[in-house]
């Protein structure tokens, strides 16, 4: 017979690691899913400022490794898998992996997000050779070269920041007149002389035989459009994309109540069904950070302690 | 895992006989340190028909750059000197790799 765990997380980033640290450390049984890597969105960040008491120079994969150090320190089991199906409605949930089937008494959702694309020809079949969503991976290419960030918050200036170390110059292409990024971002973007900005422009398509050799820019207020095209002795360019996120919530749709595909909670991060939370930024909020997300991340788990006594042990 | 260099990338991918499969990584690139331990079981599954190599693009930029590969991870496979598939970025995982390799042996 399948072991019935107490909590099943879905979602190894600082959401489902804070929620396993708390469950663990409440003496829950818990199992923490991950599909493919511990870390989320933050493993690929450089520079991890504003996360409260973060170590000096701590980065994404150095805070991520001790949240997992922690949570299995204190027993969070954690397994690779991927899940294919959930079952909610009944007392005991039914998780449905690639590799096994799992069982528990509550379930926290901590799937988190995944960077938006911009929707613009091209992007698709250019991705991996010149347009990219993850400046840690792939800087380096365009040691050099030049490069353009779209977008205009926080993850896209400080990623455009991040890149200054390696590109020879980077534009900001935001489609507002002004950005949108934390003033302490900005006013390290306004002093970087290789930082420039089109403002008020959008990416409409990009263009490229195999890599990126040019885009096509509208500005938003006139409806102008120019190609920019790859300097000549470069022959391409970098296009970093941080326009946003979309919630990684695909599995539950139907399920649970979502809105915009976040999923909606009350302040307990309880979802419409008992026993089911959510926590992260798979879930309707008005903040997504790390910081956040481990707070949601330890209500969740202790509300789940709170309807498993409850629940089962009444 | 045969390590690629610029030196010997010619000899032991484009002048091979067979398939070879080539990991384009970097010492920064999270996602790739995720995946490459999944290649390395690939390699102990499919090694006998498949010549798994990986390559630091951070040795070898130009060398990357001509392969068309300008985003990590990337997994190509080559036969007879020419890409013939490759999965990169977020849509390099392990089962996608897998599937690959399998569609080219």
């Amino acid at each position: 017979m399948t072991q019935i765990y107490d909590v099943i997380i879905i979602g190894e980033g600082p959401a489902g690691l804070s929620a396993g640290l708390y469950a663990a450390r409440s003496r829950l049984k818990t199992l923490i899913l991950e599909k493919e890597k511990a870390g989320g969105q933050i493993v690929i960040t450089d520079e991890v400022a504003n996360y409260p008491g973060s170590i000096e120079n701590a980065t994404g994969p150095s805070l991520i490794q001790r949240m997992v150090e922690q949570a299995q320190g204190f027993g969070a089991e954690i397994k690779l898998d991927t899940v294919k199906e959930v079952e909610l409605e009944g007392k005991i949930k039914v998780v449905k992996g690639e590799k096994e089937e799992y069982q528990a008494k509550a379930v926290i959702i901590a799937t988190g997000a995944k960077p938006r694309k911009i929707g613009c020809q091209g992007e698709k079949e250019l991705t991996g050779r010149g347009v990219s969503y993850c400046a840690t991976c792939d800087a380096a290419f365009f040691e050099d070269l030049e490069v353009f960030v779209v977008g205009g918050g926080d993850s896209a200036v400080e990623e455009a920041l991040y890149l200054t170390k390696f590109a020879r110059k980077v534009t900001i292409i935001h489609r507002r007149d002004q950005l949108r990024a934390a003033k302490s971002i900005q006013e390290k973007a306004f002093e970087n002389e290789k930082i420039d900005f089109m403002w008020n422009s959008v990416v409409k398509e990009i263009k490229g035989d195999g890599i990126v050799e040019s885009m096509v820019v509208e500005n938003v207020k006139t409806g102008e459009t120019t190609e920019i095209f790859a300097d000549e002795e470069d022959g391409t360019f970098g296009i970093f994309v941080f326009v946003g996120l979309v919630p990684t919530t695909e599995l539950f749709e139907g399920k649970l109540e979502m809105e915009n595909g976040y999923i909606i909670t009350n302040e307990n991060m309880e979802t419409n069904i008992p026993g089911v939370f959510a926590a992260g930024d798979c879930r309707k909020k008005s903040l997504r950070q790390v910081v956040t997300a481990a707070a949601d991340g330890a209500i969740a788990a202790v509300q789940a302690e709170k309807y498993i006594s409850e629940e089962f042990n009444g | 895992m045969i390590e690629l260099n610029k030196e010997n990338f010619e000899e032991e991918v484009l002048k091979a006989e067979g398939p070879v499969l080539v990991d384009y990584w970097g010492p920064t690139c999270e996602p790739c340190k995720a995946l490459m331990p999944h290649v390395h079981a690939l390699e102990e599954k499919y090694g006998d028909k498949v010549k798994f190599c990986s390559l630091d693009i951070t040795k070898a930029r130009r060398l990357a750059i001509k392969q068309k590969v300008m985003g990590l991870p990337a997994i190509i496979i080559y036969k007879n000197g020419e890409e013939v598939e490759r999965v990169a970025e977020s849509e390099a995982t392990a089962t996608s790799v897998e599937e690959m390799v399998k569609r080219h042996i």
